[in-house]
């Protein structure tokens, strides 16, 4: 009887126990991999949201060359991903905003590292302005207008603020929906950064990584911004260029022309920014020039940062400094470029990115 | 009851006209087919025409039993048709959904979908092993943890506690804790967790002890049923030939439940495979397959189909049609625990007859 | 041991008793740990919230002004859903006991198991990408023609991810739960009382009327109850359905949208890091109490129109 009582017991959590077993025991197809580099170990990092693709990229690349490594990346936001660098929970990190010494964030960095951190610059997108209006598929916006239309200012779109500025095109009387982040993003300073300087006084909010109005529609992460401006006719957000195939995006006025959203206009516009003087060694802030009048230019974009101690432990060293290396290299770069529509780092800050990560070294 | 009271004296009522058996199918052809014409003709979809024609339904129906048969025959059928509308209604969805998984999701389903992970796979589409094997081991971990802990409260509720007051509050807070938010388990594990090993910790073990604490009041409450029918006699005649009370429960009425326990085990990992919540906070996810509970983020089919949907990437149809097809196997491996939990209760069912 | 009581007839005492029988206590007792244990963690890891200032709170002064919106969007989403959510069980639960013939109740049955086994996550996923855009020209509609109540002004919302399509998804999500312990009170209307209404030449409805809905009516209440309860904690579909802005507002169909505490922590946990996380388990600390409450209630005006059983 009592043997009866064991077996039912135990027949089923044992099947169970050895269904888990066996199938954790088997790897996964895709997994089965000799360790070809020269590397091993795991690498933690967090941070941007908007790098995500890239990062995608860039790991698979690292990985790829490198067996033995897992790199693994949190998108959980740049202010998170500045956090848990500064207390120590992650190797390195990625943020959309150089760390900001006002907010004690550079002395925090020094502290987790023992000296002053680095920090490099290593992921230039474009912002785009999308839109979902059916019948426009091209659209020329000033940055005072897309003031007036994110406050809730312009709420038609035959508004003649937007009319004027897209003569020719035949706009519908329908309800504008802003739609904007409802997370703390560095793509929302990047933009509200840029109305701030470019709008001339029409947006009157400090640029900020929180979303200043209560007003429009909120969405989650990138993603979410560009599903609901998909599913929205009349919808109007800011994304990461890179993530916003399939939607239309409209051209800011530089200067006196109108320009479309491209790598090559980001760049040009990272181009002419000037690098933070006022920054360590080893910090190549860049101070981005939002109200540039330079043709092609568009100033309207994200630069992205790497953060990293200047030494790391014996084994982790090696790693964070090869992956960094890899992420800044030419190649890594031209990756981004493929896969997460990024623009190239220009060959000049390439090349003091590059040795400034080279400086990593043990402990 | 006035109704009742009048109905003897109006004698006409007992030959009152009567609406023949087959009376609601025809209203209900009248009014799909009305409602279908008056929809076409004015351009409306398939939701409105079907709106149209419940409508027409009971209305019409109600009329014609005022006409025919008296005003409380015509209640009586305008509550039976509101009833079978409100059915309706309820399952709409269910079938919708159904029909949106199976059609969307079993396209993504095949070979690589099911063994690979998503390590290196990008702008492509991937595999879920990794999140399968994730959710049973850490349904595991919370199996392993809720069985015995919910199976002992629950013998010492029937056998022991009684009516004793700590039984009787144990019992309550039970109920109690069935309406737990899952969300609340997850925090209350994370919070667990940052206390003893350090803040941020993320790993699969955590996930299965908030799950254990969703699936800890379902096995008490469904053990304590079984354990209650188990007829006294058969502790008395045990008792009788002289076991100990303990031996006679592992021994007696463990076994003349264990049909009964079982299935509620299985209906409680039912339940509690498919929590999302929870994981997000206690588990975190990873594209990379990790078989250590105790260490580093592990991916789960729910956490999964969340995050493919919310971080989405470039393209965003790739992963879409990836969560809709996680949803399939994670709504596959509802159906299939709960068809082994009636199965099983059957298996296991005492042999009767001796 | 006090509590462990000895049965007439109960055999003597052993060591093996002795052990087993405070095994069991044990067990017994971890459940009250356990219960006790999410209050006390949740509020040690909460406090530090309640000192937080407004850079941790996403903009409010104070965690109250910081947990109020959130409490607001999660009982007026919790509401409507219930609303939504009652009559259809009724309907669902009737049809299984008296209305429907005995086989059509036992597939009744079957697909409210259904219903019921089907994960939140996959609820969120369907309304977001199936019900929410099937919904937007119903709101266009409703706003043209019907702003003039209070709950459909606003600028509608042309994404279809509205509070109301948060509601809608809750209510079917908690139907099951309703159906069920609906279903079971209704069916244990005692017979005779059935009989002799249809005896007296009552209709179905009548008999319902008059035996079943008097006989039924706490569990209908506890059963409402306990579906807003479940109402109240659902996270994922929310999560995922709701375009959440954080305002208070009874707006049901416009695009800007009170959030729930839930999906507040499930949207925002990751993100969040320090005393954010601390405000995150305060406000689930909130929702834990709300939640218990409810229940706790449900559960007593079961126990009372109960008396005796369990």
């Amino acid at each position: 009887m009592n043997r009866t009582v064991l077996r039912r017991v135990a027949a089923p959590s044992l099947v169970a126990l050895a269904l888990g077993v066996a199938v954790s025991a088997c790897g996964a197809g895709n997994e089965s991999g000799g360790s070809t580099g020269s590397l091993s170990g795991t690498l933690k990092g967090a941070g941007s949201s908007a790098q995500e693709a890239a990062m995608a990229a860039w790991r698979a690349g690292f990985q790829t060359a490198n067996g033995g490594v897992t790199v693994n990346y949190d998108p959980s936001g740049s202010g998170a991903g500045v956090l848990s660098f500064n207390s120590g929970a992650v190797d390195f990190a990625a943020s959309d905003a150089a760390l900001d010494p006002t907010k004690g964030e550079v002395a925090a960095a020094k502290s987790r590292c023992g000296a002053n951190a680095l920090e490099v610059p290593d992921y230039v997108s474009p912002i785009a302005v999308i839109f979902n209006l059916s019948g426009v598929s091209k659209l020329q916006l000033s940055a005072a207008t897309i003031a007036g239309i994110f406050d809730g200012k312009i709420k038609k779109w035959n508004d003649p603020a937007i009319a004027t500025e897209n003569p020719g095109t035949t706009l519908p009387s329908s309800t504008i929906t802003p739609v904007h982040r409802s997370d703390e993003s560095g793509t929302t300073k990047n933009f509200t950064d840029y109305l701030s300087k470019a709008a001339g006084g029409a947006w009157t909010f400090p640029a900020d990584k929180v979303w200043p109005l209560k007003s429009g529609e909120a969405a989650n992460g990138t993603s979410g911004v560009v599903a609901a401006v998909k599913a929205g006719a009349g919808s109007i957000g800011y994304a990461d260029e890179s993530q916003t195939a399939g939607l239309t995006a409209a051209s800011i006025k530089v200067g006196s022309v109108y320009t479309a959203p491209s790598a090559a206009g980001a760049a040009k516009a990272l181009d002419v920014s000037p690098v933070d003087t006022t920054r360590t060694q080893g910090d190549l802030a860049i101070k981005v020039d939002r109200t540039t009048t330079e043709a092609g230019a568009y100033p309207l974009f994200l630069a992205s940062y790497l953060i990293a101690c200047p030494t790391y432990d014996k084994a982790k060293a090696d790693l964070v400094k090869g992956f960094l290396s890899y992420i800044v290299s030419t190649a890594g770069q031209a990756e981004a470029a493929k896969t997460a529509g990024s623009a190239p780092l220009p060959a000049s800050l390439q090349a003091k990115a590059a040795s400034i990560i080279d400086t990593i070294s043990a402990k | 009851m006035t109704d009742l009271d009048t109905a003897p004296h109006t004698a006409v009522a007992l030959r009152g006209g009567h609406l023949p058996r087959y009376a609601p199918a025809i209203a209900g052809i009248v009014a799909i087919a009305a409602g279908a014409l008056i929809g076409i003709t004015v351009h409306w979809n398939l939701a409105g025409i079907a709106i149209l024609a419940a409508l027409l339904y009971i209305v019409g129906l109600t009329i014609w039993s005022r006409l025919v048969e008296n005003a409380r025959r015509a209640t009586d059928r305008l509550v039976t048709a509101l009833v079978w509308v409100a059915l309706s209604l309820a399952f709409i969805p269910l079938f919708s959904l159904l029909y949106e998984t199976v059609s969307k999701g079993a396209g993504a389903i095949n070979g690589k979908f099911l063994t690979w992970t998503m390590r290196n796979v990008i702008d492509a589409p991937g595999g879920i092993y990794h999140a399968i094997v994730g959710t049973l081991l850490i349904t595991l971990a919370a199996t392993v943890i809720a069985v015995p802990v919910g199976l002992l409260s629950a013998i010492y509720l029937v056998e022991y506690g009684g009516p004793s007051r700590l039984a009787r509050w144990i019992r309550f807070l039970v109920d109690v804790m069935t309406g737990i938010p899952s969300i609340v388990a997850g925090l209350f594990a994370y919070a667990l967790f940052s206390l003893i090993i350090g803040p941020g910790t993320q790993f699969g073990i955590g996930g299965g002890v908030a799950l254990s604490l969703l699936m800890i009041p379902i096995v008490v409450r469904s053990t304590e049923e079984m354990l209650k029918l188990v007829p006294h006699d058969l502790r008395e005649a045990s008792y009788a030939l002289g076991v100990p009370k303990w031996k006679t429960i592992v021994k007696v009425v463990l076994p003349t439940a264990m049909a009964g326990i079982i299935t509620g085990v299985t209906l409680a990992i039912a339940r509690v495979i498919g929590e999302t919540a929870p994981l997000l906070i206690i588990c975190g996810s990873t594209d990379s397959l990790n078989t250590n509970l105790f260490h580093g983020q592990m991916a789960s089919l729910p956490v999964f189909i969340y995050t493919s949907y919310t971080q989405a990437g470039a393209n965003p149809e790739i992963l879409q049609n990836m969560a809709w097809g996680a949803a399939l196997v994670l709504i596959v491996i509802v159906m299939v625990l709960n068809i082994l939990a009636r199965v099983a209760g059957r298996f296991f069912a005492p042999k009767t007859g001796h | 041991m006090s509590n462990v009581q000895t049965k007439t007839g109960s055999p003597k005492r052993r060591l093996g008793d002795l052990v087993f029988a405070n095994l069991t206590l044990a067990a017994g007792v971890l459940i009250l740990i356990a219960l006790a244990g999410v209050a006390i963690f949740l509020t040690v890891e909460g406090a530090p919230a309640l000192g937080a200032g407004s850079s941790d709170l996403s903009g409010h002064s104070n965690f109250l002004t910081y947990v109020a919106p959130l409490v607001f969007g999660t009982l007026l989403a919790a509401f409507i859903a219930l609303l939504i959510a009652l009559p259809l069980s009724l309907g669902v639960a009737l049809a299984v006991s008296h209305f429907a013939p005995r086989r059509v109740a036992v597939l009744i049955g079957y697909v409210v198991d259904l219903l019921a086994a089907v994960p939140s996550v996959v609820y969120g996923l369907w309304g977001i990408l199936v019900l929410g855009p099937r919904l937007i020209p119903v709101y266009a509609w409703l706003s043209t023609h019907a702003s003039w109540i209070p709950f459909f002004g606003g600028t509608p919302s042309n994404t279809g991810r509205t509070i109301l399509t948060a509601s809608i998804v809750l209510a079917i999500m908690i139907i099951p739960i309703i159906t069920a312990i609906t279903r079971e009170i209704f069916s244990q209307t005692p017979r005779l009382n059935e009989e002799a209404a249809l005896a007296l030449g009552a209709t179905r409805w009548e008999m319902v009327r008059l035996a079943v809905l008097p006989y039924g009516r706490s569990g209908i209440v506890s059963a409402a109850m306990l579906g807003l309860g479940r109402a109240l904690g659902e996270t994922m579909a929310v999560a995922l359905v709701l375009s959440a802005s954080g305002v208070v507002t009874f707006h049901l169909i416009s695009s800007t949208n009170p959030s729930t505490i839930a999906a507040n922590i499930a949207l925002t946990f990751a993100d969040a890091s320090g005393v954010q996380r601390n405000a995150l388990i305060a406000s689930g600390l909130v929702l834990f109490l709300i939640t218990f409450i409810v229940h706790f209630s449900a559960r007593a005006i079961v126990a009372r129109s109960e008396p005796g059983s369990k």
